[in-house]
């Protein structure tokens, strides 16, 4: 049976299967005035006590409350006492002498629908915690008494139509997944899944009700899957499965807190490439401090004409809303070239990649630049966004772009817009020009890039999409190597940020080297993040700048490899 | 009476948990506070309120206050809105 994954991990258990008990209405009504007045009290007393059924949940420390299980218990609590909820009912039993169940299970109902027809997919996943909140009332009412501890025999995965956000609260350890029919990402099981560590998987559908207690359940929470009554030989393949996706998870976790310090305390930064808002999550999972690259090519694919400055805006804030405050680096448009978009018709050239591509394009059609840098200005307010300027191959084109840059700023001052007057600018370091003039371009501008995978192709005159010279293609080539390093050397001296976002900040061989270059910026994407950072903390530059000076004497790149892999073994 | 525009500077809104810590920082002064999205006026109290009016991020609203300790509650409010919301 397929679902949403919404907690990453593996369980193979038994199945417990829990259904839901709807309280009914009653349909008597209050006949008199001291009923009614002690309907409200019985209702007083009732919320108190569900609000100290739940203070006393919070202290419970056999529970093993995580961050997230307090957050929403704290949530409920203020549920419970919200004036709103007391007036309603009230009224519904003295205006319609409804006694106070049937007051209650009115009002809870319609503020749940009120909820779930909301079109925000966050506020829809709340009205779990108003029914939740809602039942805890109720059963206050009905049977007096104890809170809802359940017991669970080992490796249970629990089988439910929607779990509500106490019963994942109080779950206890013995439960090692669940899988619902109904549920989304943002519901509360999902939260507590991904806390707890334990795989979930929602929104499955009926289907689920086909599964008995104690049957053998298989989940598969990262790809969603519930399988039932699996064989031997499935079982044996998901039992090694699971072992591989623990050994891994630790050993991310473990790598995700540490910050990437060398031995001998050099701090270096490690950033993620990305390509929209919702890549931000991996950065963080990852242990990514922040974004060395956005790309902004895909929010101009996929669509029949150009994102109009609102669209754009739109799509910068989202991503520096979720970027917690670290720098998230803008690269203005980069088409042309490989990249081309259905709406803007570019003649078919003879050679794309040195042809009519990114800032080429920016400079000659200023209207489409300055409404991507207006957008980027605009959304900077939020955050630490920064603009990056990609193929950059003379100091003429910096100029002109700032040019642009502060018309753009002028056309927003007069609009009366808020935005971000001091943005920082950077470029691309990835036309050998660009990498051999690095002191002229860097009295320009506040940081560099490095993008190896264009300095490559570019220095190499190598075609990286003609598969007949791809042994050419070589970054390790020594003429590549002392444009990079002399790009570091000329953006140190003159005191600017120099990072880097090709392919070679992932290139594990390549993290010493780099290293050694006095490179302190990586970006690469999210999922390289642990493995260059392992590689950064047991090592020191020391050591480092040793392995630079040997590889800087050595001739070919062959040897240059060789030398690198058998100091990373 | 005090009525200040904010951004809303979190991503996620004003969700469940900073909307619980506003409501409970509220609680602290006699002044009446409420908060306003296009033309929709809620009073600061009720979760319900604050939740239904849907609050993302980057969006402006506005919190009005009045009674006798409006201006240290406006202190209080503008710390929350300029600061702490985006660290909840």
């Amino acid at each position: 049976m397929n679902g949403i994954g919404v907690s990453p991990g593996i369980s193979i258990g038994k199945a417990r299967v829990i259904k839901k008990v709807q309280i009914a209405l009653t349909g008597t009504s209050l006949d008199n005035e001291a009923d009614i007045t002690a309907e409200i009290e019985r209702f007083d007393f009732a919320v108190s006590k569900a609000i100290n059924e739940l203070e006393s949940l919070k202290q419970n420390t056999c529970l093993n409350l995580q961050k997230e299980d307090i957050e929403i218990l704290e949530t409920q609590i203020e549920l419970l006492s919200d004036p709103q909820i007391r007036e309603d009912t009230v009224e519904k039993i003295s205006s319609d002498k409804q006694n106070l169940n049937d007051a209650l299970i009115g009002v809870i109902a319609n503020m749940v629908k009120m909820f779930e027809n909301m079109d925000d997919e966050y506020m829809r996943a709340r009205s779990a915690d108003i029914q939740d909140i809602g039942n805890r009332i109720l059963k206050h009412l009905n049977i007096p008494g104890d809170s809802c501890s359940q017991e669970f025999e080992p490796d249970t995965i629990i089988i439910a139509e929607d779990i509500s956000p106490s019963e994942t609260i109080t779950m206890d350890k013995q439960v090692t997944g669940f899988a619902t029919y109904t549920g989304s990402k943002t519901s509360h099981a999902a939260i507590i899944a991904k806390a707890k560590g334990i795989p979930a998987v929602v929104g499955c559908g009926n289907g689920l009700e086909s599964i008995n207690n104690n049957d053998v359940i298989i989940l598969d929470g990262i790809n969603g899957l519930v399988l039932v009554n699996p064989d031997q030989q499935m079982i044996a393949d998901y039992t090694e499965k699971r072992e591989v996706y623990i050994e891994k998870a630790d050993q991310l976790k473990q790598l995700r807190e540490v910050e990437p310090i060398t031995i001998d305390g050099t701090k270096i930064t490690l950033m993620a490439n990305i390509a929209n808002a919702d890549d931000m999550e991996d950065v963080f999972d990852f242990g990514g401090e922040g974004v060395g690259l956005l790309r902004t090519e895909l929010l101009f694919m996929n669509r029949d004409s150009f994102p109009t400055e609102d669209e754009q805006f739109e799509f910068y804030k989202k991503v520096v809303l979720r970027s917690k405050n670290k720098p998230v680096i803008v690269r203005t448009i980069d088409i042309g070239g490989d990249k081309h978009l259905p709406y803007f018709n570019l003649p078919v050239e003879q050679n794309p990649f040195l042809g009519y591509r990114a800032i080429r394009i920016c400079l000659d059609r200023t209207g489409l630049f300055i409404t991507q840098l207006k957008a980027i200005l605009r959304a900077a307010v939020f955050g630490d966004l920064k603009i990056m300027l990609p193929m950059i191959s003379n100091v003429q084109e910096v100029r002109e772009a700032k040019n642009i840059l502060a018309r753009a700023k002028d056309e927003l001052l007069r609009e009366n817009a808020s935005f971000k007057t001091d943005i920082e600018l950077g470029i691309m370091i990835e036309i050998p020009s660009a990498a051999i003039t690095a002191d002229i371009l860097a009295k320009e501008v506040d940081f560099f890039s490095i993008g190896t995978n264009d300095l490559c192709q570019y220095t190499l005159a190598v075609d990286r999409m003609n598969e007949k010279i791809t042994h050419l293609y070589d970054p390790f080539n020594p003429g590549v190597l002392r444009l990079i390093s002399y790009v570091i050397d000329q953006a140190r001296k003159q005191k600017i940020h120099v990072g880097m976002c090709g392919e070679m900040a992932a290139d594990p061989r390549a993290t010493l080297l780099l290293l050694g270059m006095g490179l302190t910026d990586f970006s690469m994407g999210a999922a390289a993040i642990p493995l260059i950072k392992s590689i950064i903390i047991n090592n020191n530059i020391f050591t480092a700048e040793h392995v630079c000076n040997h590889v800087m004497a050595m001739h070919n790149s062959e040897n240059i490899i060789k030398y690198l892999q058998k100091f990373n073994a | 009476m005090i009525s200040k525009d904010y951004v809303i500077m979190s991503p996620q809104g004003l969700h469940a948990r900073p909307a619980t810590t506003l409501i409970r920082l509220t609680k602290n002064f006699k002044s009446t506070i409420s908060l306003k999205k296009n033309d929709k006026l809620v009073r600061l109290n009720s979760m319900l309120n604050i939740l239904s009016l849907v609050i993302k991020g980057g969006e402006t609203i506005s919190i009005v206050i009045d009674g006798e300790d409006e201006i240290i509650a406006t202190e209080a409010i503008d710390l929350f809105f300029t600061q702490q919301l985006k660290e909840l």
